[in-house]
């Protein structure tokens, strides 16, 4: 059990003044796996993430990822080890051309030791990773300033920085979200392609639809507690999730 | 509707020739590149030669005006890995007082004490401000500028390392070509090699972690280590200065931590231009020597000066040396639009 598991997160909290934005939250990934984690705006799902990254740090709980305790590590320590996460709100260098946008990640320590410390061909690994998420090199897109892409391909360079880390374990906090109907469409195939290499992903997503085709299991958040848990088909036709959205009778 | 026209830059044809290795074409393509690099270099290391023309007086200046332009650069450096400092006088009296102690105390030469002042001096200021390179901004910037005003305090009361009255009849440099081009030469490297710097994947991550330091994080890389090996090679060039200066003023006190190091060099950089280096050492080239010639006027140099500031931070925000390499390297032409 412990060896197929890769994330086991065990009662999360966290509370911002008065307002519990994740409350006793457990679930964990197995290896491979490809977990979707839903819910109405507010839920709590990005803090869920930035908890487990270490980008905030909970009041209790543990966070578990290869059988290693990380819930008080710093942000580099576990995207050190392998956790790698986008940014829903695109977090690029902006004066930087696109390819040197990589560049960062490339230098880190993780990736030396992963790709045999070559130097000097930083920039030809960048653009690779670049053209592998859909920048047309045709066109010369990885040299253009990333203050100059249109937002959908900010989106797949945080995607392209994840891949240049070689994660172990992807969280992707609303990919698609500002994404066009066909730059949806072409970043489909490219995390399809991640799942079918094995590598485990958690993908927080507005967009139910491409998210109950990819994943395998999903988690449902509701006022930052998990309310249902299970395969897609199961959670749609939840009550409690049905609720949690179009809002129940009995609520008000 | 009326007309309405809109200013539009492009890169000049030589500009973009010479950005490649077409730029090895024809003589006139290589100056263009060459001189704007080469020329100062030249006019730094000709100046000791019009001495009989300039007069000692200048020569001093010229020495001082380096000395401020390496702290200036040091800031500038600083300022890229998004550490703001209000305190570059820490690193010039650091590097001031280790050197004089070491030259009063153990009687050593200047070719060792300049190094290990250097060094030490970098080293300690590093240490100092480890705990607070996490702050950001403003936070940053306080801390920095109350750290010499505590030294001094400390030095004063404590009456360690001479007390108030300092350490004098430090050992003098032994001859002017040493007094002049040492520090001409350690503004060159420091300038050069600054701009390579940071033009490498180094640089990168140093500009990376200045504009989105999260981002970085997210990537893996401990921007801590970073920013302090920044701080390091930054302390490294102001500890320099102040390692030269106490050799050369034959003096270490507590000006040495005084406000001056502090805002100078930061005027500077900004006259000049943050963010390329080149600027920091344009800025410091007219200021100090400016400030020097306006001294005749007494007091009222403060005024001139402080005005003439002000009219350069809202007018030419950018920095001298921005407006003059866009000049140099794009004309401009106005274009209609509706």
């Amino acid at each position: 059990m412990e060896d197929n598991t890769i994330l086991r997160v065990e009662g999360l909290s966290k509370a911002f003044g008065g307002v519990v934005a994740v409350n006793k939250v457990s679930f964990h990934v197995k290896k491979g796996e490809l977990l979707g984690i839903i819910g109405p705006n507010g839920s709590g799902k990005s803090t869920l993430v930035n908890l487990v990254t270490g980008f905030v740090k909970p009041d209790s709980g543990k966070v578990i990822y290869r059988g290693l305790d990380i819930t008080r590590k710093m942000p580099y320590k576990i995207a050190e080890l392998g956790i790698s996460r986008t940014f829903q709100m695109v977090r690029p260098f902006y004066q930087l051309p696109a390819f040197k946008n990589l560049i960062i990640p490339l230098y880190s320590r993780r990736v030396k030791k992963l790709r045999g410390g070559k130097y000097g061909e930083r920039d030809d690994i960048a653009i690779d990773l670049l053209e592998e998420v859909g920048f047309e090199r045709d066109s010369f897109v990885p040299y253009k300033v990333a203050s100059s892409l249109p937002h959908g391909y900010l989106k797949r360079l945080e995607l392209a920085r994840c891949l240049a880390l070689k994660a172990d374990l992807l969280i992707l906090d609303e990919l698609f979200s500002g994404m066009s109907m066909s730059e949806v469409a072409s970043s489909l195939p490219i995390i399809e392609k991640l799942h079918e290499e094995g590598i485990s992903m958690i993908m927080v997503e507005h967009r139910l639809k491409e998210l109950f085709r990819l994943a395998n299991r999903v988690i449902t958040l509701n006022f930052g507690s998990k309310i249902a848990d299970g395969h897609p088909s199961e959670v749609m036709e939840s009550d409690a999730v049905k609720a949690a959205y179009l809002g129940s009778e009995d609520d008000d | 509707m009326t007309v309405r026209y809109r200013k539009e830059r492009l890169d000049r044809g030589i500009k973009a020739r010479s950005d490649d290795i077409f730029v090895l074409s024809s003589y006139r393509e290589m100056l263009y590149v060459l001189l704007p690099r080469v020329l100062p270099v030249l006019a730094l290391f000709i100046f000791l030669l019009l001495k009989p023309l300039v007069g000692l007086y200048w020569e001093k200046v010229v020495v001082l005006t380096c000395a401020i332009a390496l702290l200036a650069l040091s800031w500038d450096l600083m300022a890229s890995v998004g550490l703001v400092s209000l305190g570059q006088s820490l690193f010039f009296g650091a590097g001031a007082y280790l050197t004089g102690f070491l030259n009063s105390t153990f009687g050593w030469p200047y070719f060792l004490t300049i190094p290990v002042g250097t060094l030490g001096g970098a080293l300690f200021c590093t240490i100092l401000l480890l705990p607070v390179l996490r702050l950001r901004g403003i936070y940053f910037a306080i801390v920095t500028l109350t750290l010499p005003l505590l030294l001094t305090r400390f030095i004063e009361t404590t009456k360690i390392l001479g007390g108030g009255q300092g350490i004098s009849g430090i050992s003098a440099l032994p001859n002017t070509l040493v007094e002049f081009y040492v520090p001409a030469f350690a503004l060159l490297l420091c300038l050069f090699g600054f701009r390579r710097l940071i033009n490498e994947d180094y640089g990168v991550i140093l500009q990376g972690i200045r504009d989105n330091d999260l981002a970085v994080m997210s990537a893996a890389i401990n921007i801590y280590r970073f920013r302090a090996q920044a701080v390091f090679i930054a302390g490294t060039a102001g500890a320099f200065s102040g390692a030269f200066m106490t050799h050369y003023f034959q003096f270490v006190g507590m000006p040495a931590f005084a406000l001056d190091y502090s805002i100078l060099p930061l005027t500077c950089a900004v006259l000049g231009g943050v963010g390329t280096f080149a600027g920091s050492t344009l800025g410091a080239f007219i200021l100090v020597p400016l400030s020097e010639a306006l001294r005749a006027l007494g007091t009222l140099r403060v005024v001139f000066y402080s005005a003439m500031l002000i009219i350069f931070v809202v007018g030419l925000p950018e920095g001298i040396f921005h407006y003059i390499q866009r000049k140099y390297q794009q004309f401009e032409r106005l274009v209609e639009f509706d």
